[in-house]
């Protein structure tokens, strides 16, 4: 089995992760810009976290024989504060040319309010200007549908924005539908407690089938589980999935998705 | 998948899950003081399970979203609770 972790925080997951994680098949891991579970005070923080996840992240997974590639953005969580995520996104240019960054993520929405909703615009305008992939986290639990909606009409309110060049990410049964009815790709997060577990997740697959979907475990330094792409690929064979088509969700998709940025190449393409 | 083959898989998850659901509802029965929306809002979502259509999850989810599409003023806190309380 091959696959790709394309939403993993991987700068809270231990070495062990890493191991685990390449034996188990990964071939890449994308690690969105994420919350640290508090909020960073000063755009400094945001600097020494992109050079982590540009610089030393990369270095770490290497030692793992894994590729490792980003997303940059001041995450939803931290965007009630205007005035510094306008500091942040004034830097995020000038990391936009290092090698492993595929694009502006994870932006969004936490809780809908009309702030999160100026930042995720600014972040829509940033990755319009500088032709970058986006990748769009929606809210937790009840504000998910609401949040979803919001975003979608922010994107699709922005004229150079393709919408295949979009990833919503965190898609359940009452989301799915309306991101792939814009045209966008969907990303379903397989998590112990919310979002999808493995079963809902191939039940998604079955009913919308698998074109512009993909699979994360989105572990991060909450309750997940950075296994569960391979777990869930193992469920879709129990339900009698073949080798091929299981790939092609786990390993072909995020591929045609992450390629749409030229700097996402992996070394050994092979099965 | 035939329907026998899904019984085979996941029959026994799910007689696990219904159990744990059940047993759930008799401990806050048991629990002192008032519940709150999070309950109700429960207890509306299970209306679903007896729907006649392979919708049951999507509708369960919508029963415990926020409906309303106007942005909050401000964010209050980070976090969500599993349910939508009410415009109020
Ligand atoms: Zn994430």
């Amino acid at each position: 089995m091959r696959y790709i972790e394309p939403h993993g925080h991987m700068v809270s997951r231990t070495t062990d992760d890493y191991q685990d994680m390449v034996t188990a098949g990964c071939a890449a891991v994308c690690e969105p810009a994420f919350w640290a579970g508090f909020d960073r005070s000063t755009v400094h923080g945001f600097h020494d976290y992109f050079c982590q996840l540009t610089d030393f992240e990369p270095k770490r997974a290497a030692r793992y024989g894994l590729p490792h590639f980003s997303w940059l953005c001041i995450n939803p969580k931290e965007s009630e504060d205007v005035k510094l995520a306008e500091e942040v996104i004034g830097i995020i240019p000038g990391f936009l040319q290092r090698s492993n960054v595929l694009g502006i993520g994870e932006i969004g929405l936490n809780k809908n309010s009309r702030n999160e909703m100026k930042v995720l615009e600014m972040h829509v305008d940033l990755a319009a200007r500088h032709e970058q992939l986006i990748l769009v986290h929606t809210p937790h639990l009840e504000d998910k549908l609401k949040g979803t909606r919001l975003i979608l009409d922010v994107i699709r309110s922005d004229s150079r924005i393709q919408p295949e060049r979009v990833l919503i990410d965190h898609v359940e049964e009452h989301t799915v539908r309306l991101v792939l009815d814009r045209g966008h790709w969907g990303g379903m997060t397989l998590y112990p407690v919310s979002k999808c577990s493995p079963a809902r997740a191939v039940d998604i697959l079955d009913v919308c089938g698998g074109d512009r979907l993909w699979m994360n475990s989105a572990c991060d330094w909450g309750e997940s589980v950075p296994l569960a792409i391979p777990r869930t690929a193992l469920e879709m064979r129990r339900r009698g999935w073949t080798a091929e088509a299981v790939d092609r969700v786990i390993y072909q998709n995020p591929i045609r998705f992450l390629s749409q940025c030229p700097k996402f190449k992996l070394a050994a393409e092979s099965a | 998948m035939t329907r026998q083959q899904v019984l085979d898989l996941y029959f026994m998850d799910a007689r696990c899950k219904l159990i744990d659901l059940a047993a759930f509802l008799d401990r806050v029965d048991r629990g002192t003081g008032e519940a709150d929306f999070r309950l109700s809002a429960l207890q509306d979502s299970l209306k679903a399970l007896s729907g006649a259509e392979p919708l049951r999850a999507k509708t369960v989810l919508l029963t415990l979203s926020d409906p309303t599409l106007e942005p909050a003023a401000k964010a209050l806190g980070k976090g969500a609770v599993g349910a939508w309380p009410g415009a109020n």
